[in-house]
C-alpha cells in the first residue's frame, strides 16, 4: 500500500545554537514528482534536505516517507528505505574505481549476486556515460565527471526519492543540458527533489517548486505561480 | 586470467613456499619462520582493523594478550588440555574485542587511539595485578606434555611449524575472502570515505563493531598460538611495545593488502632480531616509513608494477 | 605514624607529583592545541630533560647549585632546539597529518628513548639537589589539654621539595603571561583558533609550529631538571609521564590550557595520595579506565566547554 505523498514533514525545525536553520517546516511531496527548493544562500535548503535523508538531526518535527514516521531512524536505515542522496560538496571514493564507487551503492540491495551486481553497474554507467571511465579512479575524473558519478550512485539505488543537492554547481553549459535531459527521463521512474539554484534548470525541469527564505516556507507552486509571486521575488532582489 | 583466479593463485604459492621453506631452511631460521607466521596472524588481524576500515588502535595488545592469557590460564590455572585451550582464548579476545569496540567506537581519530591505548595499558596493569595468578612479567610456562593437539606433540620443532603454517593460510584465506565480500568492500569504503557510505544505506557502526571483533579475535588466535606454540605467557606481550609491532609490520608490509603483514612481519622481524633486539630500528623505520612511503612495501609494488595485487 | 599526618605526608608528595605533571602535561597540551597533532614521543623529552641534568651537573661538578643552575638553562634550551629540529625535519614534511604523526612520534620515541640507552647506559643515575635542608612539619591535635601542636616523629620534608612546587608555580604563571600578555602567545592563539585564518593574516604559521613544539619539549625537559634530584635520571623514565600527561590533557579538555592545570592538579595530588594508601597499580588500572571513559563519554574533557 503506497501512501500518496512519498514524503511529508511537520513542524520540521533545526535550532543552531539558538538560531533557527528551519522554523517549522510543513511540506509535502506527491510520488513521481519533480520537485525544487529554491531560496537565496543561507535559507536552509541543505539543512532541510539533510533532515529528510537523516544526515541532520531535527531538534523537533516529525518526517513521514511513505507513509511511515521516519523521525528517529537513522541515516542509513532512510536510505535502505529507498531514499538517495547526493552531498552538495562533491563526495565520492576518490581513490577507488569509478566501477567500484556504483558497485557499493548497488551491493548494499543486491548483496552477494556478483552478477547483478555487475549488470546494474554496467546499465548505470551506460546510462549516465561514464562506460568509458568506469576503469578510472573517481579521483582521476573531472570535476563535471565526479558530479555525474554521484548521480549514478544514487540512480544504482533505484530510489524511491532521490534527493539532489545542487547537483548543476559548477558544471559547463552542455554537462547542465546533458543532466536536464537525465532529470527528465527520470520521469516517472522515481520522485526528485532537487535543491538548484540555476532558475533554467528549474523551471524547465521541475513541475512545482518551494522557496524557502530564512530557514521558513515563503511560496509554493508551479513554475508559473512562483514566477508571478511578488513576495519570492522581494525575496530574491532583497528588497523585503 | 581474472585478477580473483590471480589472487588465488599468489596467495596458494605462498602457502606453498613456505612448507618448501621448512625442507630448505637451515634449522634457526625455520625455527623463527613458525615465530614470524605466528606474528603475521597478529598482523592480518591488526591490518583488517588499520589497512581495510583505517581505524588506527594503539591498543591491540589487549587482544593478543587476551588471547594468550585465555589459554595459558585456562590451562595453566584451570588444567584444560589444549583443544578447549584454544576455544577459552578466542572466547577471551572475541568478548575483549567486543567491549572495548562497543565503547571505543563512540570515539574517533586521535580519540579512538587514545582509547585504545589506555584500555590496553589498562589490561596490561591488570594482568600486573593479578601477578599471584600470572605470575607478572616473568610469566609462567606451559609444561610440554600439555602442548598437544590431537596427540601431535605441539612443543617439536616440525609440528610446531606446520601447525603455526596451517593457522597462518587459514587465516591468510580468510581475510582474502572476507575482504572481497561485500562486507569487506564496505568496510574499504569506510576507511575512504565514511559519511559516503553511511549515505549508501551502509550501517557504519554496525560494520565498524564487526570489524574491531574480527580483528580482535584473529589477534587472540595469534596470542593464543604463541602460548600454546611456544609454551610461555608473559605480561610483555600485553605491554604498549605489542601494540605498536602489529602497526609496524602492517605499515612496513603495506596496509590494506593480503600479504603485506606477512612482508612487513618478515622484514621487522629480522631486522630487529640483526640489531640484537634494539627497538631503535624499529623507531627509524617507523619514521621512514611515515616520511617516504606511507602506503609500504607492497603498497609501494602495487602503485608501480602490479596493480591487480590483493 | 598516625592517619592525619600520614595524610600530610601523602598530600605533599601529591603536590609535587601534580606540579611537575602540569608542566609536563602544558607541554603536551600546548602542542595538541596548537598543531592539532599528538606528540607520543613527549615523554622522551621528559626523560632527556633528567639526562642532560646529570650530564651537566657531573660535567660541572662544583657545589651542586652551579649544575643545577646550568641544567636548568640548558637542558631546556638543548632539548627544544632538538624538538625544533624534529618539527622541521620530520613533522613538517607530514603536513601535520594526525596518523602519520603519531606514526613518526612513536619511532621518535624509540630513537631517543634507545639512544639514550647508547649514551647514557642502562642504570638509574642520582643527581644532587642544589640545596635541601631538613623541615620537621608540625601537626595539631584537640587533646584535653586543649589545642596542641607538636612535632611527630617522621613528619617532615625538605626545602628542595617545597622549591620544587613554587618553581612550577611560578614557570606556570610565567608561561600564561608569555600566552596572554605577549605577541608570541598572541599569534599561538590565533593559530590555535584557526591556521588557515592566521595563514591568511600573515602569521608564519610553520615557525610557530616549530616553536610551539619547541617550547613544549622544553617545558617537560624543566620539569624533569626540577625533578631528577628527588627521582633519579633514567632512560626508560619517560613512560609514565607520558601516560599521566596524556591522562591529565585528556580530562582537561584537549588543548585546553586551563583545564590542563587542574587536571594536573586532580590527577598528581590523587595519584599521590592513592597511591600511597593502595596498590599504585591499582590505581594506575582506575586512572587510565577512567580516562578511556572519558574520551568516549565526554570527549571534551571533564572541564571542557561542550560542542554544539
Amino acid at each position: 500500500m503506497a501512501a500518496v505523498n512519498i514524503l511529508e514533514t511537520k513542524g520540521l525545525t533545526k535550532t543552531y545554537g539558538g538560531l533557527d536553520a528551519n522554523y517549522n517546516v510543513d511540506f509535502t511531496l506527491k510520488r513521481g514528482e519533480i520537485h525544487a527548493l529554491i531560496g537565496p544562500n543561507g535559507a536552509g535548503k541543505s539543512t532541510f534536505v539533510g533532515m529528510i535523508s537523516g544526515r541532520i538531526p531535527a531538534t523537533c518535527g516529525k518526517v513521514w516517507f511513505d507513509g511511515a514516521d521516519v523521525t528517529r531512524l537513522p541515516a542509513h536505515k532512510r536510505i535502505s528505505l529507498g531514499i538517495a542522496y547526493t552531498f552538495q560538496i562533491t563526495s565520492v571514493f576518490g581513490k577507488l574505481p569509478v566501477r567500484e564507487n556504483v558497485a557499493l551503492a548497488v551491493r548494499r540491495i543486491r548483496g552477494r549476486d556478483r552478477q547483478a551486481v555487475r549488470a546494474k553497474v554496467d546499465g548505470v554507467l551506460e546510462r549516465v556515460g561514464l562506460t568509458e571511465q568506469a576503469d578510472q579512479l573517481a579521483g582521476d575524473l573531472s570535476y563535471g565527471h565526479q558530479r555525474v558519478l554521484e548521480i549514478a550512485m544514487g540512480l544504482a539505488q533505484n530510489p524511491e526519492l532521490f534527493i539532489l543537492d545542487e547537483p548543476t554547481q559548477g558544471l559547463a553549459l552542455p554537462e547542465v543540458e546533458a543532466f536536464m535531459q537525465l532529470v527528465k527521463d527520470l520521469r516517472g521512474e522515481t520522485t526528485i527533489l532537487l535543491i538548484e539554484h540555476n532558475m533554467n534548470v528549474v523551471m524547465e525541469v521541475s513541475d512545482s517548486l518551494t522557496v524557502l527564505n530564512n530557514g521558513e516556507v515563503l511560496a509554493r507552486g508551479t513554475p508559473e505561480e512562483i514566477r508571478a509571486n511578488a513576495d519570492v521575488q522581494a525575496a530574491y532582489l532583497g528588497g523585503a | 586470467m581474472s585478477d580473483i583466479s590471480r589472487i588465488h593463485i599468489l596467495h596458494a604459492a605462498m602457502v606453498v613456499a613456505l612448507v618448501i621453506c621448512w625442507f630448505v631452511l637451515p634449522v634457526y631460521h625455520a625455527g623463527n619462520l613458525a615465530r614470524i607466521m605466528v606474528f603475521a596472524i597478529y598482523a592480518m588481524g591488526y591490518n583488517l582493523l588499520f589497512g581495510y576500515t583505517g581505524l588506527l588502535s594503539l591498543g591491540h595488545a589487549l587482544f593478543f594478550g587476551a588471547g594468550m592469557y585465555g589459554l595459558g590460564l585456562a590451562m595453566h590455572l584451570g588444567g584444560v588440555s589444549a583443544g578447549p585451550g584454544i576455544l577459552a582464548g578466542l572466547i577471551t579476545a572475541l568478548v575483549v574485542s567486543g567491549v572495548v569496540g562497543f565503547l571505543a567506537l563512540r570515539t574517533s581519530g586521535v580519540a579512538f587511539m587514545i582509547v585504545t591505548l589506555m584500555f590496553a595499558q589498562a589490561g596490561y596493569l591488570t594482568v600486573l595485578l593479578f601477578g599471584t595468578y600470572t605470575r607478572g612479567d616473568e610469566g609462567f610456562v606451559l609444561p610440554q606434555a600439555t602442548r598437544a593437539l590431537m596427540g601431535i606433540d605441539l612443543s617439536d620443532a616440525q609440528n610446531r611449524y606446520f601447525a603455526a603454517l596451517i593457522l597462518f593460510a587459514i587465516v591468510l584465506f580468510f581475510i582474502g575472502w572476507l575482504v572481497r565480500t561485500p562486507f569487506g568492500r564496505c568496510l574499504v569504503a569506510i576507511r575512504e570515505n565514511e559519511e559516503r557510505a553511511r549515505m549508501l544505506g551502509y550501517d557504519i557502526t554496525r560494520h565498524k563493531l564487526i570489524a574491531v571483533i574480527l580483528s580482535g579475535t584473529i589477534s587472540g588466535l595469534s596470542g593464543a598460538a604463541y602460548c600454546l606454540l611456544f609454551g610461555s605467557a608473559q605480561a610483555a606481550f600485553a605491554a604498549v611495545p605489542y601494540s605498536i609491532f602489529p602497526l609496524l609490520y602492517v605499515l612496513l608490509g603495506g596496509m590494506g593488502t593480503t600479504i603485506g603483514p606477512f612482508v612487513g612481519t618478515l622484514f621487522m622481524f629480522y631486522l630487529i632480531d640483526w640489531s640484537g633486539g634494539n627497538m631503535m630500528v624499529a623507531g627509524v623505520v617507523l619514521v621512514a616509513l611515515a616520511l617516504f612511503a606511507p602506503t609500504g612495501i607492497l603498497g609501494e609494488i602495487r602503485r608501480r608494477f602490479i596493480p591487480w595485487l590483493p | 605514624m598516625e592517619f592525619g599526618p600520614h595524610l600530610m605526608l601523602a598530600a605533599l608528595e601529591g603536590a609535587i607529583t601534580a606540579a611537575i605533571l602540569a608542566l609536563t602535561a602544558v607541554g603536551l597540551s600546548l602542542t595538541f592545541g596548537v598543531m592539532r597533532v599528538v606528540n607520543v614521543a613527549h615523554g622522551e623529552f621528559f626523560m632527556l630533560g633528567a639526562v642532560a641534568a646529570w650530564f651537566t651537573s657531573t660535567a660541572i661538578g662544583g657545589h651542586p647549585a652551579l649544575g643545577f643552575i646550568a641544567a636548568a638553562i640548558l637542558a631546556p634550551l638543548i632539548i627544544g632546539v632538538l624538538a625544533v629540529s624534529a618539527d622541521w625535519l620530520i613533522l613538517k614534511r607530514l603536513d601535520y597529518d594526525p596518523e602519520r604523526t603519531i606514526v613518526a612520534t612513536i619511532g621518535l620515541l624509540y630513537i631517543i628513548q634507545q639512544g639514550a640507552l647508547i649514551g647514557f647506559g642502562p642504570n638509574a643515575q642520582p643527581v644532587e639537589p642544589p640545596f635541601s635542608h631538613r623541615i620537621a612539619l608540625p601537626w595539631f591535635e584537640w587533646t584535653e589539654a586543649g589545642f596542641e601542636m607538636y612535632y611527630p616523629w617522621g613528619l617532615s620534608t625538605n626545602s628542595y621539595k617545597l622549591f620544587i612546587i613554587f618553581a612550577a608555580a611560578m614557570l606556570l604563571l610565567g608561561l600564561w603571561l608569555i600566552m596572554t600578555r605577549t605577541k608570541v602567545g598572541l599569534v599561538m592563539r590565533a593559530t590555535q583558533q584557526d591556521r588557515d585564518m592566521a595563514t591568511a593574516f600573515g602569521i608564519p604559521v610553520e615557525r610557530i609550529y616549530a616553536l610551539t613544539f619547541g617550547l613544549g619539549a622544553a617545558l617537560a625537559a624543566l620539569g624533569a631538571v626540577l625533578i631528577v634530584p628527588v627521582q633519579q635520571a633514567y632512560y626508560l623514565m619517560g613512560h609514565d609521564p607520558l601516560l599521566l600527561s596524556f591522562i591529565v590533557v585528556i580530562i582537561g579538555g584537549l588543548g585546553s590550557l586551563r583545564g590542563t592545570i587542574v587536571a594536573a592538579l586532580l590527577i598528581g595530588m590523587s595519584d599521590g595520595i592513592i597511591s600511597v594508601f593502595f596498590s599504585p597499580t591499582l590505581a594506575k588500572i582506575i586512572a587510565t579506565l577512567l580516562v578511556a571513559m572519558v574520551l568516549v563519554f565526554r570527549p571534551q574533557g571533564l572541564f571542557g566547554k561542550g560542542v554544539h
